[in-house]
């Protein structure tokens, strides 16, 4: 069976977040860092509609690769996109922004990866997706869809400008 | 499917060779950062096994093996049980008893490294086997040709030196070739192949590898250990007929060309002094990018996979 969500109703979803982010961070500034793949893509939607409200944020995008914790259980190593962060990370109060949050070991990872550039005064969580099941004890700060699903759904985000059209698939084991 | 080991670079694939240098780009960015070590070997083992002495390589791998978070073990020869007269195959037998996940092997025997890959569940990455591979340092000079030359195909290396030893010069020629560079070799006759790989020009004169055009001149170090032979007459003709004199300098800044070489530097053999400070070396660089490869090297290699033979 597959269900799942059309381009509007992810539109709003994007647009639901901004403004959970916007409020939840009035009066102070952020920086906005998008997990790779596709969590860079979601940052960049919220970074336009933050500074289309007037609010301008710092920007980065974070490759987690090197910091996952499955290495042993995969055939080959994840292909390394590299990161980028060029704002100041000591004192920065940061929203991480990833499309799908399931088990939590990517925001683990991306915890670590982040300290690795210094020591940020605050880390928030935003996602477009929460789809439950966490293995680790990681809650996000802002969800712009709670989507209810199987522990062994496929949950598969589709974004324009990574893969051409915005959609999500959910894919019910048979 | 990730390879077990990298023993020499003319079984690689465009897209294993493509990927390995695209991946360096991220492993050289951490160099910048406050953290330069990133955790995704840890709790791996890294066995040095150097039975040739090596400076630069060896230490620019254990720099590699260290920022990816992989514990380091030196297997130091020369004070180690090989004096004693233990055979490869036991130390390998021994190193597969400690149950180390990587080694990196140098040896002066050609097809050592390939032996040890073939009995032992360890990725083995070689670092040099007498005069036939030398597989990273390949790939570190490709990486930065590219950075140079983001577009390499069609690009012209000069590798001047003693070809016929070099197993730089053979790893170098493969890789460079294989992502379309035209490559030639200068050298002393007796010390350049007359039968050079398919499309490599060959020559013995230095103007007249010069008139070819190269967009980088590739120094190889004359093995001033390896001279029990001698192949010629003295240094100081060396330099005179084949190195980079002060004169000879000027003429490659006049054209623009980069310079490489793979270190350390015989000055006044391969290169005048003065030719240290020259603003299109990339020695230097060279030495920074072997660093990077050497991560993504290790990155991409995947310990027990692949068939194991009996020993």
């Amino acid at each position: 069976m597959i269900r799942g969500l059309d381009a509007s109703e992810m539109a709003a979803g994007v647009d639901r977040l901004a403004e959970m982010i916007l409020a939840g961070s009035a009066g102070r500034a952020i920086a906005l860092v998008g997990i790779r793949s596709r969590g860079d893509e979601v940052a960049e939607r919220l970074r336009d509609k933050l500074a289309a409200s007037g609010k301008e944020v710092d920007f980065g995008t974070l490759d987690i690769s090197l910091y996952r914790d499955d290495y042993e259980h995969l055939r080959e190593n994840p292909k390394l996109q590299g990161s980028d962060i060029t704002f100041e990370v000591d004192g920065a109060e940061i929203v991480l922004v990833d499309d799908v949050l399931f088990t939590g070991r990517t925001i683990r990872a991306a915890l670590d990866a982040i300290s690795d550039y210094g020591r940020p005064g605050r880390v928030e969580l935003a996602v477009l997706i929460d789809r439950g099941h966490r293995e680790l004890p990681v809650q996000p700060d802002y969800v712009g869809i709670p989507l209810e699903t199987d522990r062994h759904d496929h949950v598969h985000v589709s974004l324009a400008n990574t893969d051409g059209e915005d959609k999500v698939e959910i894919r019910s084991r048979e | 499917m990730a390879r077990k080991d990298l023993l020499e670079l003319a079984s690689l694939s465009r897209e294993e060779i493509d990927r390995i240098l695209d991946e360096a780009v991220p492993f050289k960015e951490l160099f910048t950062r406050s953290v330069k070590k990133v955790p995704a070997l840890k709790g791996k083992s890294v066995l040095m096994l150097f039975y040739e002495p090596s400076t630069r390589t060896h230490s620019s791998f254990e720099v590699a093996a260290k920022r990816l978070s992989a514990d380091v073990t030196n297997f130091d020869v020369p004070h180690s049980s090989v004096v004693k007269g233990e055979s490869v195959r036991e130390t390998v037998e021994t190193l597969q008893a400690m149950r180390t996940d990587y080694i990196v092997v140098r040896h002066s025997r050609s097809g050592l490294p390939g032996m040890i890959a073939r009995h032992t569940r360890a990725s083995v990455v070689n670092a040099g086997d007498g005069a036939h591979a030398h597989p990273t340092q390949g790939l570190l000079d490709a990486f930065t040709v590219k950075e140079v030359f983001p577009e390499m195909a069609g690009r012209r290396v000069l590798i001047v030196g003693d070809i016929l030893h070099s197993r730089v010069a053979r790893s170098t020629s493969t890789v460079l070739r294989r992502l379309g560079v035209e490559v030639a070799y200068l050298g002393p006759g007796s010390l350049v192949p007359k039968a050079t790989p398919e499309g490599v020009r060959r020559f013995t004169d230095y103007g007249e590898a010069m008139a070819w055009g190269p967009d980088v001149v590739y120094l190889l170090r004359v093995q001033m250990e390896r001279q029990d032979v001698q192949f010629f007459p003295s240094l100081r003709e060396y330099h005179r007929v084949y190195g980079v004199t002060c004169e000879r300098l000027k003429e490659l800044a006049d054209k623009g060309i980069w310079l490489m070489h793979p270190g350390p530097v015989n000055r006044g053999v391969e290169l005048c002094d003065e030719a240290m400070d020259y603003e299109r070396s990339l020695i230097n660089r060279q030495v920074e990018n072997g660093i990077a490869v050497r991560m993504s090297v290790l990155y991409s290699l995947k310990p027990g996979s692949g068939a194991l033979e009996a020993p």
